[in-house]
């Protein structure tokens, strides 16, 4: 029944698009513990089992019902009264043959107490419908064993997800809207040497029409310098003239009409982002000051060597610059003209990636590891993504708990505007309260949900002053919260399902930013927040 | 200004007429559910709350109308139709009818997962609608194995409310100038209980939308089609003598090359044909070797020529799930639904903004505007072809025009029949004024984007 690789291919083409074989890799290698197979739990984990997670274990010591079956599409009519881990189990596991099921038939706090290390296993930990004890018991081991945990909760209309990781790299974050490293401001000798062998104005016409603008935009801003005391175009004023000059060496015909030559105004078009200076992005800057860079030891990490290697690099070869990107981007130019450029970028990537291959080398030497214990193409793949580098930390459920550490700045300056999500976040934390307080979550029963309101409210008080918040909740949202009574709405539930799941994936590949560290999701207004807390 | 006001007058109305019906209904809950099915469904139906829409009353007969008479319509039974089957049978829809036009192909098992290896080969909405209807006791999917199209308005008119998970923007404008087609005026007011609302969501990788239209109230398709610009193709010129880019070899076999050698036969290019993307592989090695082009990889080769878009089922999970929100919103006024865009971005983090799309003034779908046609008598109608397949606000795909003159009707030029095409075609080259059009005159054009023609009107410019 296992899936041969052509079928593999088939199958997971459209997201081997996004993260490509490498990122498939890592998930096919990935083992996701889920605890609580709820709706929101299995919506999860049928997102992560769709795109070929390698394993997954449930946990859970609950005995599936009536209301269970209702909003989940993972449990049938003939799981109530079965042990809901191993009834999840099988419906998750028929939606892909490649992926390895297994389940456990207790509660974590259980688990923990026979096997403290338990959960020490799995790439990463899901957590869904938690009561705030587990959750924060969790959250310690996984905290001290470096397991990625994500804690997931749907109330009533609001979604709610926790990230807690100490330190998570990412070498290939895929920015949205990179800006291009051209280096025209800086040309390198290659670069410059290869300027040189254009002479504009005694070219053909067709080679002047197909020249790439990048060249257009050296050799103007050569001439600009010239006459400009080595200074290049700075405001508005400058760059209008700038690309005046340019457009002035667009090529007239007998009458003295400009021709028409695209190459030209793309180089007019670019004028503005060409002119970037070229510059060490500050999230990188703040990298290289970091403990962990400044600090190589035997057991840094892969990314720490190589971002140590490439600030050698940058204090180096790279004369205060990251290796060169070595990509350019289209534009119009006749195939060898284009194909020669990019190759002179290519080939001085080639050599900073060699560069920064030495110090990785000698980084490695100076603490006693093998040369080959980092891959030439892994550094290929750091140096090409230096700009783009990212390194995101949650604060540990511990710090966002404690009377000490508490977050009131981002708490009181989010309830300052009256539509934040941050109610939700302390409407949950209260309801939490209740549920340490009475065992049981409020409004649950239709009798309940009157008197429940003042009981929460005097939840959300005792929460309120034991962290000195001076906010206002409105009642509006205690009678709400009531209302819910716990429900777990599939709709919402699935939202939360796939957001969590690909949350899950960037841990496990690498790839794609991470939120950091708290979300909601408000299905009454879809809207949503990202706190970090 | 979305007003789901009207939806619950409707669903209030029907819900009369049925209980003047003298109709032996059997059981109420259906006799398949059990203790506690519905009760996460419930404490949003029957008890009050002070978020809820100003028509909301609590009730224990909102869920019976949920489970025994609302009528819901999916359009598409892949990435999101799975997911929004899904989200609709566990939200308490029952009836629920799935169009769509595919069959399972191997590449959609990593996100629609109401369909398996064995699968393969068969129609999506049959597939789709057996899996939801025996893991979902009581629910009734009804599939519909044909394209949009191929429905009529007796068809659409029978739902409360239509949702779609289409991939094409051509499908989605047909399916917005259907349900506006729908709309009855008296007098020049708009009927409410006319109003089928569109729930629509689209996907791309990492990102999506989903959007709440009232056909003829709020934003439609076509208000908005500036947020999708046209998908913009390679220069002839780079594809045929200057390529820079694998993509651009890829291309130049697919236009040029294959149709030259025919290497199969009169077959045309199938992108699912392995064997025809390989030789288009192989030749655009071959091409990008002649220019030192690096790149060209099979599963790119296959992506231009298919023009595929990456997807994965979190994305689909996060749009059909809000879509399928504002359907249980708009079905039993538990909350003022979406007004009326969300855009979803989890490529750093996750990004959500939520917007009031507005109605344009003219816009050519649903304004009732007559649109201008601003032209001089010596333009040759082939502008006005241009103007209609360009113009950002009317994106027309093959517009066939045609006119009334001297009491009969004529058409000047389309595109679609071979043999009328030919017949027509020298009209591109004649002026309007050639053409016997004079000013004022009312062009009746028809495409795929919309199921009625657009009327213009000719204003001659100077």
């Amino acid at each position: 029944m296992a899936s041969t690789k052509a079928s593999k291919e088939q199958k997971y083409d459209r997201q081997l698009r996004l993260w490509g074989d490498h990122g498939q890799e890592t998930l096919e290698n990935a083992h996701v513990c889920l605890i609580n197979a709820t709706a929101t739990g299995t919506e999860i984990l049928k997102n992560l089992v769709l795109p070929g997670i390698g394993a997954f274990t449930i946990v859970d010591g609950h005995t599936v019902t009536g209301e269970d079956v209702g909003n989940n599409f993972f449990l049938s009519k003939d799981s109530i009264g079965k042990n809901r881990a191993q009834a999840a189990t099988e419906l998750l596991q028929e939606l892909n043959s490649d992926v390895s099921g297994n389940f456990v038939e207790e509660g974590p706090d259980k688990l923990l107490d026979n096997d403290s290390e338990f959960f020490h296993r799995f790439t990463i930990v899901i957590g869904v419908q938690l009561p705030e004890s587990t959750c924060l018991r969790l959250g310690s081991v996984l905290w001290s064993a470096s397991v990625p945990f994500l804690v997931c909760k749907t109330y009533g209309l609001i979604g709610y997800m926790r990230l807690v990781v100490q330190e998570h790299t990412v070498i290939e974050s895929h920015p949205d809207n990179a800006l291009e490293d051209l280096r025209l401001d800086q040309p390198y000798a290659e670069f410059q040497n290869h300027i040189k062998s254009y002479d504009l104005d005694s070219m053909e016409k067709k080679d002047h029409s197909h020249t790439p603008w990048i060249i257009i935009v050296a050799k103007y801003l050569e001439k600009w310098l010239s006459e400009h005391n080595g200074q290049p175009p700075k405001n508005y004023k400058e760059k209008e003239a700038f690309r005046q000059l340019i457009r002035e060496g667009i090529r007239k015909n007998e009458n003295g009409v400009p021709e028409d030559e695209e190459n030209f105004e793309e180089a007019i078009k670019n004028v503005n982002t060409a002119l970037n200076p070229t510059k060490i992005p500050s999230a990188v800057e703040d990298l290289f000051n970091s403990e962990q860079c400044k600090n190589i030891t035997a057991q840094s990490p892969c990314f720490w060597v190589m971002l140590r290697a490439v600030k050698e690099f940058v204090h180096n070869e790279g004369n205060g610059s990251l290796p060169v990107r070595g990509t350019i981007p289209d534009m119009i130019a006749d195939s060898q003209k284009f194909i020669n450029l990019q190759n002179v970028y290519r080939e001085k990537a080639m050599q900073d990636a060699a560069a920064v291959s030495k110090h990785v080398e000698s980084l490695l030497q100076s603490v006693g590891k093998p040369a080959e214990s980092i891959p030439e193409k892994d550094i290929k793949l750091f140096c090409k993504n230096a700009s783009f580098l990212r390194v995101v930390r949650c604060r540990s459920l511990a710090e966002e708990y404690s009377v000490d550490t508490v977050n009131k700045d981002e708490i009181t300056s989010c309830m300052d505007s009256p539509d934040s999500e941050m109610v939700f976040y302390l409407m949950l934390r209260a309801v939490d309260r209740f549920y340490q307080q009475h065992s049981r979550y409020p409004g649950v029963y239709n009798y309940q949900v009157e008197e429940d309101i003042s009981k929460l409210k005097a939840c959300v008080n005792s929460l309120l002053q034991e962290y000195s918040l001076n906010v206002n909740i409105k009642d509006d949202y205690i009678h709400e919260f009531c209302r819910y009574g716990a429900a777990e709405p599939h709709t919402v539930s699935a939202f939360l399902g796939g957001s969590a799941a690909q949350e899950a994936i960037k841990i496990i590949s690498h790839q794609f930013v991470p939120f950091n560290n708290t979300f909601i999701y408000n299905a009454m207004s879809q809207t949503s927040a990202t706190l970090r807390l | 200004m979305a007003d789901a006001e009207e939806p619950e007058k409707k669903r209030r109305r029907i819900e009369d007429l049925t209980e003047k019906m003298a109709v032996d209904s059997g059981h109420r809950d259906g006799g398949c559910d059990w203790d506690g099915r519905w009760n996460h469904v419930k404490k949003f139906l029957e008890r009050p709350g002070p978020f809820t829409h100003p028509d909301f009353e609590p009730s224990t007969e909102s869920l019976q109308f949920l489970l025994e008479t609302c009528k819901i319509l999916v359009i598409g039974a892949g990435g999101l139709g799975c997911e929004l089957l899904k989200n609709l049978a566990l939200s308490g829809f029952r009836l629920i009818h799935v169009v769509d036009m595919d069959t399972i192909d191997p590449s959609n098992l990593n996100r629609q997962f109401l369909f398996r290896p064995n699968d393969v080969g068969r129609p999506k909405a049959d597939v789709a609608a057996d899996f939801i209807n025996s893991r979902v006791p009581g629910c009734k999917v009804v599939p519909h194995f044909k394209k949009i199209q191929d429905c009529d308005e007796s068809f659409y008119r029978q739902f409360h409310i239509i949702v779609c998970g289409l991939d094409s923007i051509i499908a989605r404008r047909w399916m917005n100038g259907m349900l506006i087609s729908l709309l009855s005026y008296e007098d020049g007011v708009l009927d409410p209980s006319s109003i089928i609302p569109l729930i629509d969501g689209g996907t791309e990788g990492f990102k999506g939308n989903a959007r709440v239209i009232l056909p003829g109230m709020t934003a439609c398709i076509d208000c908005t089609l500036e947020l999708y610009p046209p998908q913009i193709n390679f220069p002839m010129c780079t594809i045929a003598s200057m390529p820079r880019l694998p993509e651009h070899c890829i291309e130049y076999v697919r236009i040029l090359q294959w149709p030259k050698e025919k290497p199969f036969g009169e077959t045309s290019l199938d992108g699912d044909n392995p064997e025809h993307i390989q030789w288009v592989f192989e030749r655009s090695k071959e091409r990008a070797a002649e220019f030192n082009i690096t790149g060209v990889t099979y599963r790119l080769t296959q992506g231009v020529v298919k023009r595929i878009i990456p997807a994965v089922a979190s994305t689909n999970a996060v749009i059909a799930a809000a879509c399928a929100t504002e359907v249980f919103k708009i079905a039993t006024s538990a909350y003022i639904p979406l007004n009326n865009y969300m855009v979803f971005n989890d490529v750093d983090g996750l990004y959500t903004y939520t917007f009031e799309a507005e109605r344009k003034e003219n816009c050519s779908a649903c304004s009732q505007v007559p649109q201008d046609l601003q032209f001089p008598p010596s333009a040759k109608l082939q502008e006005v072809l241009e103007y209609l397949t360009e113009n950002a606000s009317l994106q027309m795909k093959s517009p066939a025009i045609t006119t009334t003159l001297e009491g009969k009707n004529k058409t000047l030029y389309l595109q679609s029949v071979k043999s009328i095409e030919e017949r027509t075609r020298p009209n591109l080259c004649k002026t309007l004024k050639e053409l016997g059009l004079s000013d004022g005159q009312e062009l009746a054009v028809a495409d795929i984007t919309t199921p009625q023609t657009v009327l213009f009107k000719l204003n001659f410019t100077a």
